[in-house]
């Protein structure tokens, strides 16, 4: 793959650190679009406030940079109005699941096809490392300076439960797999969120001394397994990875609409 | 003669007046006194094969028109107060992003959950100052439904010409009133569409480098154009540059734009203005009672006139002025605490010549309000 094809040279240099995980995250990306053979003028990409958020800024398709926990509702206009794009939406775990989190769950209940990519660095990185709804309790942050007491999220339950209809997890340790599980959430019909756990050592991996960025995803492949493997049966605590919802029995929201349309032309024409 | 004739509320006239002007994407939320705007629009637009979608607050409903917009449709929100409280990061982003795009706030007695179901013109300054930052804003207003329909329709366009996000500030009154609305033929009131820009496909396409007139043509999301659209200051391209001189050009473009148009922009009526010695200026529901004063003292020659507003921001200064030099008196008639007043204040010759007849209890302001206010004033006894 040609990478380059892809991304605007013109915003180069990226604003991530050295060791980030979201340079991974859009490589894996590029990666599943390119396999899909996706036209670029197809594809929208729409992204809130945070580190995260300026992935959208890179990639030469129509991207719409948005404000703080916004970018699902921005989205859902964009498709809306126009059912035959791509959407993509990449956001932090703040972004997403904090002060977006109503959204998010609301896009779940809704089932528009969109995608959501939760890149859960467990932290507000841009801000100086602030604790997330996914930072965990016991963990340092800069606003938790004798320790984290605030209960996290699990995306994958939260997702589940709201109604999306596609959910997966993975690790920016685990490029191949991210890329296959890109692609399923890509060519979904419906609302599919995945959520990838992405290295943020200059706040996280700092502040919770976890080493530098390999060292991070080398716990990346630790602390994870792939769900209903036997390494996970037997280590209940590993956090699981792989596809955990997969369902087509729903309608997706613009195809009911459609619906919609015919019905209330219909009644006009009763009416004439 | 084939005109359709109607007996409609004033949110009713608003939808009319979208649908005229072409609007094909609404997304709203429940609140009083607009909901009938969301409700009429939920069947109306499906009907013409345009979409609306009730969004899960109030937030997201401006920024789902915000995207429908950037796609190439014509697209409108409506709310009220607290609605419009939560609307003002997003109108930011619109004014500093240019999509044109608007907004309804029929107005209801503040501050915070305030006086729901009674009318009020409090939101006049936040219209202008809502969202943060230096920025131009269109806020448009009307005191009848055909005025409403016509306002509504000038929004679309003036959203269109300007690529802004455009208020529409209307208030329970006129909102929630019943009276006669007649919809012209299509084509009698001319609709400004989408300016796409001409440049074929693989031509580097400035989203953000004004033309020569200072318009901008769009691009549509989804076409051959691929483009970044941010709320950071931004270059031709909509790339994020915090250069001191793209930041400094950007937000002399975004303010300029407005303010070097305002004599295109500005939107009044005149009621017996002519050699009028004492001025009412009104707009809105209050205007109605204004404009009842005048035509009665008319009938006893009395020298007194209106100047009805119907475009608030940018504010007409030099129009105002204008019309007020020979004036003994202004009187600014307005349900608020004087946030017109202010600006009639800050614009006129002699400012000690400009009072306030207002009432801010919920209540429409009657006649005998003002004129007990213009008895003092006339100097004929208190």
């Amino acid at each position: 793959m040609q990478a380059k094809q892809y991304i605007r040279e013109r915003f180069f240099p990226h604003m991530w650190c050295a060791g980030c995980g979201h340079g991974i995250v859009l490589n894996s990306l590029l990666r599943a679009v390119d396999q899909l053979g996706l036209d670029k003028n197809n594809v929208v990409m729409v992204s809130g406030i945070g580190c995260s958020a300026r992935i959208s800024g890179y990639v030469d398709f129509h991207s719409l940079h948005t404000i703080h926990g916004r970018a699902l509702a921005f989205a859902a206009g964009v498709k809306f109005s126009k059912p035959e794009l791509k959407l993509i939406v990449p956001m932090g775990d703040g972004d997403a699941l904090a002060i977006g989190g109503n959204h998010f769950i609301h896009a779940a209940r809704r089932n528009m096809d969109i995608t959501a990519i939760v890149m859960n660095n467990r932290i507000y990185g841009m801000t100086g490392g602030q604790f997330s709804p996914l930072t965990g309790v016991d963990k340092n942050t800069s606003t938790t300076p004798f320790s984290n007491i605030d209960n996290s999220f699990d995306t994958v339950e939260l997702a589940t439960a709201a109604g999306a209809t596609f959910v997966a997890r993975t690790t920016t340790y685990h490029v191949l797999e991210m890329t296959a599980l890109l692609k399923k959430a890509i060519e979904h019909k419906g609302f599919s969120v995945i959520e990838i756990l992405s290295q943020c050592p200059t706040q996280y991996g700092r502040k919770n001394k976890e080493g530098d960025a390999p060292a991070m995803l080398d716990h990346f492949r630790e602390m994870t397994a792939k769900a209903d493997s036997e390494k996970i049966k037997k280590n209940p605590g590993l956090i699981s990875r792989g596809i955990f919802v997969d369902r087509s029995d729903k309608p997706e929201y613009c195809e009911q609409y459609e619906k919609i349309i015919q019905k209330a032309q219909k009644a006009i024409k009763g009416k004439q | 003669m084939n005109k359709n004739i109607k007996f409609v509320q004033g949110n009713e006239a608003c939808v009319e007046g979208a649908i005229y002007a072409g609007i094909d994407f609404f997304a709203g939320y429940p609140i009083t006194p607009s909901t009938e705007i969301a409700e009429l629009l939920s069947r109306r637009l499906p009907q013409k094969g345009g979409k609306f979608v009730q969004m899960e607050d109030e937030i997201a409903s401006v920024c789902a028109i915000l995207g429908a917009s950037l796609t190439g449709h014509k697209v409108m929100t409506a709310t009220s107060g607290p609605g419009f409280s939560l609307k003002q990061e997003a109108i930011g982003y619109a004014c500093m992003a240019e999509i044109p795009c608007v907004i309804v706030n029929v107005q209801r007695g503040g501050p915070s959950t305030g006086n729901p179901t009674h009318v009020g013109q409090g939101d006049i300054n936040q219209a202008r100052w809502g969202t943060h930052g230096d920025h131009s804003i269109i806020a448009l207003t009307a005191s009848n439904h055909q005025d409403v329909f016509e306002m509504t329709i000038e929004a679309f366009n003036l959203a269109e010409t300007y690529r802004t996000p455009v208020i529409l500030l209307f208030d329970e009154a006129v909102g929630h009133m019943r009276e006669k609305l007649v919809i012209p033929e299509k084509n009698e009131i001319p609709i400004v569409n989408r300016l796409r820009t001409a440049l074929k496909k693989g031509v580097d396409y400035h989203p953000y480098l004004p033309r020569e007139d200072g318009r901008l043509p769009m691009s549509d999301f989804g076409g051959d154009h691929r483009y970044n659209v941010t709320g950071l200051l931004h270059d031709m391209w909509g790339f994020p540059s915090n250069d001191p001189k793209v930041v400094k050009g950007l937000l002399h473009h975004l303010n300029d734009k407005i303010s070097n148009n305002i004599h295109r922009i500005t939107r009044y009526k005149e009621h017996y203005l002519e050699d009028a010695e004492y001025i009412l200026i009104s707009y809105g529901s209050s205007a109605r009672t204004a404009i009842h004063i005048a035509k009665n003292r008319r009938a006893r020659n009395e020298k007194l006139g209106v100047l009805e507003l119907q475009s608030l921001w940018p504010f007409p200064k030099e129009m105002v002025r204008e019309k007020c030099r020979n004036a003994k008196a202004v009187l600014v008639v307005e349900m608020n605490m004087g946030q017109v007043l202010a600006q009639v204040k800050a614009c006129i010759d002699r400012p000690e010549t400009v009072f306030l007849a207002n009432r801010i209890d919920g209540e429409l302001i009657t006649p005998s309000d003002v004129k007990s206010i213009l008895r003092v004033i006339q100097g004929r006894g208190v």
